[in-house]
């Protein structure tokens, strides 16, 4: 938290004056509310309608944690079957990347028409959006393990398995958990967009409601919300990453 | 028995023949030395010891046992340290022994603290200096369960004076816990002040090309180094690497001939 304070007041004061000097330019310009509503406005809406609002912002913030895991032991299980069968790696990792071409607000209807309006096609949004960061994160890590390591390894007589969990998977966990940092904040983009398929609550569709009636307001408390949820979801991978990795120096050199 | 028997191994990589006909053996607790140029062939030799190549003919056997292809059959020592830097001196220490699933904690830190590292315990890797590291990197190897240690160049990335200071520790540590050792390197000084045995190998064909018996007494220290003898086995075999390589002609051959001393 001393770190937050130390390091974060310089955004923090640019945001505020920016907010001061958009209150200015929407007073003085005197722009419908409907086309931006000035910053006091947004904080009013978000205490008065926080009653209304605070089911959706749960009911996302669940979806997304639920699509994260999936998301994530997806990504990791990909990962290491890439990196332990050569042939899968051959085959697959090519696939993988056109597949990060395809753009979700795409596939989305396919995932109605085939799955439904459940909890299903949503998991499988985020998982998508997710799992690609995990993967490549992971692999990497797996690649840079140096090649004396590996050796001592197996003149020592290690077994695949200890070489992985012994060696591997450690030395790729700050890999893995760059990827996760990333993840973590698609997931939350990843339910707004699977909420927009279709669901009766949650941020998504609170935001498409707002807009289509003009509440502009509402708008903007649903684009703040998913950045403080994302913003908190980082958090956490953060807080995580120094409880599991305490070994690595900065700039760490490693023998 | 001899300990390690190593008997006329070819091997080669594709059209690159490396080893050609190389023979050797090393009897138990017997401290044996192997010295050549760089590119000889002798990290190969390590590799096929330790099973993870094997070779295209011949024998190798440890205590009577066919050892080909067969990893984990003797301890190692690299010439980079390669320790694991999220674990500990202690935990690093144990890595060699929990490969094979028997660990000994209390011998370690009983090795830890007669090999000077009493303080670094618990520390990281990234806390010790080179040769702390190469330190923890022996004990590891000497802990483990093998009964054969090979050591590749274990100090050739070190400066002089840390180099000295290293081979009088691991002098000193060997005679307290003796075991078969195979040790390569480029130095005369080392090989003369470390060994029992010296075998000098030939390049292209990498074959033996001497042995000697070096015939200093133990318990050695650093005053050996000026020693008219070890001036006069220096010497000797100095010449019989420069010896082995006048057959071959050119500039190319001698150059990798230019040996590091101390
Ligand atoms: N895995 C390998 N594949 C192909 N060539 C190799 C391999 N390992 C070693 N060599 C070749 O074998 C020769 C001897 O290498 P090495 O055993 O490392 O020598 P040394 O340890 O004596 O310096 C070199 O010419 C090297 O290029
Ligand atoms: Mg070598």
């Amino acid at each position: 938290m001393n770190f937050l304070i130390r390091k974060g007041w310089r955004p923090i004061a640019v945001l505020i004056l920016l907010f001061i000097l958009w209150e200015i330019i929407v007073k003085i310009t005197k722009v419908p509310d409907w086309l931006l509503p000035a910053p006091t406005m947004i904080l009013n809406e978000i205490i008065s309608g926080w009653t209304s609002f605070y089911p959706d912002l749960v009911s996302t913030s669940k979806i997304a944690v639920e699509g994260f895991l999936v998301g994530t032991t997806v990504g990791l299980v990909v990962a290491v079957s890439l990196h332990l069968v050569p042939w899968i790696r051959d085959s697959v990792y090519p696939l993988l990347i056109l597949s990060q071409n395809v753009p979700i607000i795409v596939l989305a209807p396919l995932l109605v028409i085939w799955f439904g309006f459940g909890l299903l096609p949503k998991i499988i949004v985020i998982t998508l959006t997710c799992f690609f960061p995990i993967t490549v994160a992971a692999l990497d890590g797996f690649k840079q393990v140096p090649y004396s390591h590996k050796h001592y390894m197996l003149m020592a007589g290690a077994g695949k398995s200890q070489l992985f969990w012994k060696l591997e998977w450690p030395y790729a966990l700050p890999s893995i958990f760059s990827g996760l940092k990333i993840s973590a904040t698609y997931s939350v983009m990843g339910a707004v967009i699977s909420e927009w398929l279709g669901a009766e609550k949650g941020i998504g569709v609170y935001m498409t409601l707002a807009s289509s009636s003009f509440r502009t307001d509402k708008v903007f408390v649903a684009i703040l919300s998913i950045m403080v949820l994302s913003l908190l979801f980082f958090a956490v991978i953060v807080a995580a990453e120094k409880y599991f990795i305490r070994w690595q120096s900065k700039g760490g050199n490693v023998e | 028995m001899s300990h390690l028997l190593v008997d006329h191994i070819v091997k080669s990589f594709g059209p690159n023949e490396v080893l050609s006909d190389l023979s050797f053996s090393i009897e138990k607790e017997e401290f044996v030395t192997i010295i050549g140029p760089s590119g000889s062939g002798k990290s190969t030799i390590f590799n096929l010891i330790g099973g993870i190549m094997t070779p295209d003919k011949g024998i190798i056997q440890l205590e009577g046992n066919n050892i080909i292809g067969k990893r984990g059959s003797i301890s190692f020592m690299p010439q980079t340290p390669s320790l694991l830097p999220w674990r500990t001196v202690l935990q690093n220490v144990l890595l060699g022994a929990e490969l094979q699933g028997k660990k000994d904690r209390d011998k370690a830190i009983e090795m830890l603290h007669k090999a000077g590292l009493a303080d670094y315990v618990h520390a990281r890797p990234e806390e010790l200096s080179g040769g702390m590291k190469q330190r923890v990197a022996f004990i590891r190897a000497l802990l483990s369960p093998q009964s054969l240690i090979c050591l590749d160049e274990p100090f050739s990335a070190l400066d002089e004076l840390t180099r000295l200071e290293m081979q009088k520790w691991l002098l000193s540590i060997w005679e307290d816990y003796r075991r078969t050792v195979l040790f390569v390197t480029h130095s005369i000084e080392e090989a003369l002040f470390l060994s029992d045995r010296i075998i000098v190998i030939s390049v292209k064909p990498t074959k033996v090309a001497a042995e000697f018996e070096v015939p200093f007494n133990r318990p050695r220290d650093e005053s050996l180094f000026l020693d008219e003898e070890f001036l006069k086995w220096k010497r000797t075999v100095t010449y019989s690497l420069k010896n082995e390589g006048s057959d071959n002609d050119g500039e190319a051959n001698r150059r990798t001939y230019s040996f590091r001393s101390i």
